[in-house]
């Protein structure tokens, strides 16, 4: 039998003896180079992190070759940071170097630390989730290609986080990101009354739409099911979240939103969200051109007109959102203007604002 | 080439039933030419990785297959999940079906393991964890999932009990799914970071272990997330992705070394352009030293992060607590807004652990199916949620006060009378 609650193991067990010793102890760190970081301890002890991208999805033998390489150069010991690299703890600076060699030999490049493009977190996609619109590890891959670059260097304006949610659920939190990139409907589900009424709870189901687009309907053989007044739907999928029968899924219109100007941090300026510049681009796989392309677009323009330690999103509200759209070429729409429940504090009531 | 693979399941540690499964299958890999191109480029790719798996595993090698029909018809082919979950828990696993089951697998559910605090881990531990996911699973993984944990993607309905057995015998346990508390996550804290305000691992560990009876068996009406920053850089960003998020911050001055300071100015940084983004403007420099009127700063971490020999957090360290982040669905997405400005957290954190049962239990007798706590603040009111769990209003609570005089006022502030 299972032994169960017993919770994560310790952390104590997990820790390099360097890092137990010098615990809450630490005075300072500096950027030496792309991906590496010099900590130094009140102690005197020094210790390097050495940070190398993984994929997202990776092997049994993948996580062995991480661990034997953590075995010859850090003691047995690996972390992984919160936008899912792995990172080196490495206590002698002569190694670094030939670690660094061996990570890259490995394909495994080293980078991402500091003003620089930091590995990009998302979500799941096709390869694992019933709701995904797209398959976020691919179009990370083809966006993390493209952007390759910024992320072995560290003089941009300032960190650039990416992220991608598959659907609406967001399970990635992509909401407050420099860059966000979200699956979307834009056609209301067919409902499969066959399903609905057989597996769905209907109470559940109407008071699932957010904005009362879903009622209780009766079928001719007095079955209960609903129906959608498709003018009201928003493509949230929420009704699919809680039915299957809600089949909301539809190649041919779904595609992909692009937001912009998002941060949690409270350096400077407090953390922000990201704001919707575009509402729909095709999702065409493997490689995704379209996405490619325009996210490039909107970095190239920031890397150009930002100044030094400006995110996406500070940048943007120096410039104003006018300037934005100039800037980067990309057109403003009706459907940037927010027709939800918290419109309003977003309209301009003022007469400022720049040609 | 056809290779004939015995696994002997009464080997298990946990399980002494003499079970064997006979999986034939073909080295020879599925044709992909769609996700053939997701090994080009420079980035490490994820095909590759199925691939090592799929020339042994007739699990992984069906994932692979399905998802290039993926790729081919730009559709997903999981069914919606399903009721499954190991005996004594109600979470930690993802029920996953194929709607093509002659080409995927018929299920391939996901294991959601909960991670070492700030996902520190010895290789001893990583190895134990693969050892018994290739005997059972996929052998696909990541490291890690959105919320934190460790993901195992893909196990069968037949072999997903004695997986968890197992992963609880080499010490991993699994984590939150549905309507519970989420596996925490922690930034790496006092661990690696001098600007850890208070003991994010510590933190994380001990409210992991006082709420694993929430984590395991799902009650509530919808999910609770709780992320732990040990500063106000917000690393794990739980601002934006935990209904519960605690931040650490300081309250007395920032401790200043002014003759780094004079090193960094005589290395070239530009100074006066790091006080010129003070966002409260409440820095100087006099050529000689650098001073800051503290009772102006707002503690955003702008000069500590660019001056860290120079600069650091102060000695009063706690935590701020906030609360309602969550993304999009359903009513817009939230950041979380503050409720306590500064608290203690030390250990046993009992005070934290209270305040947190309290909110769980008004929440939970509030709330309506799917409503996430900053919902249900925004449906009632902030006034309710305070009453209810005891904390008193300050103005640290709102940028600005209301601009409308509807005021809820209780028979009790009116001498009992209304």
């Amino acid at each position: 039998m299972a032994k169960l609650m017993i919770g994560p193991p310790h952390y104590e067990l997990m820790l390099h003896p360097l890092i137990k010793k010098n615990y809450g102890k630490w005075l300072y760190h500096e950027h030496v180079k792309p991906g590496v970081i010099k900590h130094v301890s009140e102690t005197g002890d020094v210790l390097f992190t050495v940070r190398a991208a993984i994929p997202k999805i990776v092997s049994v033998d993948f996580v062995r070759s991480l661990c034997d390489i953590a075995d010859k150069y850090c003691d047995g010991y690996i972390k992984f940071t919160s936008r899912h690299a792995a990172e080196f703890l490495v206590v002698n600076e002569e190694k670094v170097d030939e670690l660094i060699k061996e990570l890259e030999s490995l394909g495994l490049p080293v980078g991402g630390t500091g003003k620089s493009f930091k590995p990009l977190i998302h979500t799941i996609g096709w390869n694992h989730c019933h709701t995904a619109i797209v398959d976020a590890p691919g179009l990370a891959k083809a966006i993390s290609d493209t952007l390759f670059e910024y992320y072995k260097r560290n003089d941009l304006p300032a960190k650039l986080k990416i992220a991608i949610a598959c659907c609406l659920n967001m399970c990635g939190a992509v909401h407050c990101s420099d860059i966000a990139i979200v699956g979307i409907h834009r056609t209301p589900p067919t409902v499969d009354d066959e399903i609905v009424s057989k597996f769905c709870e209907l109470p559940t189901l109407v008071a699932s739409c957010p904005t009362y687009a879903i009622k209780p309907k009766i079928l001719p053989d007095k079955r209960r099911s609903v129906e959608v007044t498709a003018e009201r739907c928003m493509g949230c999928g929420n009704c699919y979240t809680v039915c299957p029968g809600m089949k909301i899924m539809n190649p041919k219109y779904d595609g992909l939103a692009i937001f912009v100007g998002g941060k949690v941090s409270n350096a400077k300026s407090p953390p922000m969200y990201s704001r919707l510049v575009i509402p729909y681009l095709p999702i065409n796989p493997p490689r995704f051109p379209e996405v490619t392309e325009a996210v490039k677009k909107i970095v190239d323009t920031w890397i150009k007109y930002a100044k030094p330690d400006e995110r996406i999103g500070e940048w943007i509200e120096r410039i104003g959102w006018e300037k934005f759209f100039k800037l980067t070429g990309i057109p403003f729409s009706d459907k940037l203007i927010d027709d939800f429940i918290f419109s309003v504090p977003t309209f301009r009531t003022t007469t400022q604002f720049k040609y | 080439m056809l290779h004939i693979y015995y696994i002997f399941l009464d080997q298990s540690l946990s399980n002494k039933r003499s079970t064997t499964i006979m999986i034939v299958m073909s080295e020879e890999l599925p044709e992909t030419p769609l996700l053939n191109e997701l090994e080009k480029g420079p980035w490490p790719g994820f095909v590759q990785e199925y691939k090592k798996m799929a020339r042994r595993n007739e699990l992984a090698k069906r994932m692979l297959k399905q998802l290039e029909l993926s790729y081919k018809e730009k559709i997903t082919h999981w069914k919606h999940g399903g009721a499954v979950t190991v005996k004594g828990y109600g979470a930690g696993v993802i029920a996953r079906y194929s709607d093509v089951p002659e080409i995927g697998p018929p299920s391939a559910h996901t294991l959601r393991v909960a991670q070492p605090a700030a996902w520190f881990y010895s290789t001893k531990y990583l190895r134990n964890l693969c050892d018994v996911w290739e005997k059972y699973g996929s052998g696909l993984m990541n490291l890690h999932g959105s919320t934190g944990d460790i993901i195992l993607l893909g196990i069968s309905t037949e072999n997903y009990q004695q997986c968890f057995d197992e992963l609880t015998e080499v010490g991993f346990d699994l984590g939150g799914s549905g309507s519970d508390i989420r596996s925490l996550s922690c930034c790496a804290g006092p661990a690696l970071c001098e600007w850890s305000c208070i003991d994010t691992l510590d933190i994380y560990h001990e409210l992991t272990k006082a709420f694993q009876e929430d984590i395991h068996r799902p009650r509530f009406p919808y999910k609770f997330k709780i992320k732990i920053s040990g500063c106000p850089n917000d690393c794990v960003a739980a601002i934006a992705r935990a209904d519960l998020s605690i931040i650490g911050t300081w309250k007395d001055n920032i401790q200043i070394d002014q003759e780094a300071v004079r090193e960094y100015v005589k290395s070239g940084l530009d100074i006066n352009y790091i006080i010129q983004n003070c966002p409260t403007k409440c820095m100087s420099w006099d050529g000689n030293e650098l001073h800051i009127n503290d009772s102006e700063c707002t503690r955003c971490m702008y000069c500590i992060n660019k001056m860290p020999k120079a600069l650091r957090p102060g000695k009063e360290k706690g935590a701020v607590l906030l609360i309602g982040g969550k993304a999009t669905i359903l009513q817009t997405a939230f950041l979380s807004w503050v409720i306590v400005p500064f608290m203690k957290l030390e250990k046993p954190y009992t005070n934290l652990i209270e305040l947190i049962r309290k909110i769980l239990d008004w929440w939970d007798e509030n709330a309506k199916t799917r409503e996430r706590v900053g919902e249900l603040i925004y449906r009632v009111g902030m006034s309710k949620f305070l009453k209810a769990v005891g904390l008193p209003p300050v103005p640290q609570m709102v940028y600005k006060p209301r601009n409308n005089p509807y005021v809820f006022w209780s028979p009790e502030e009116l001498g009992g009378e209304k």
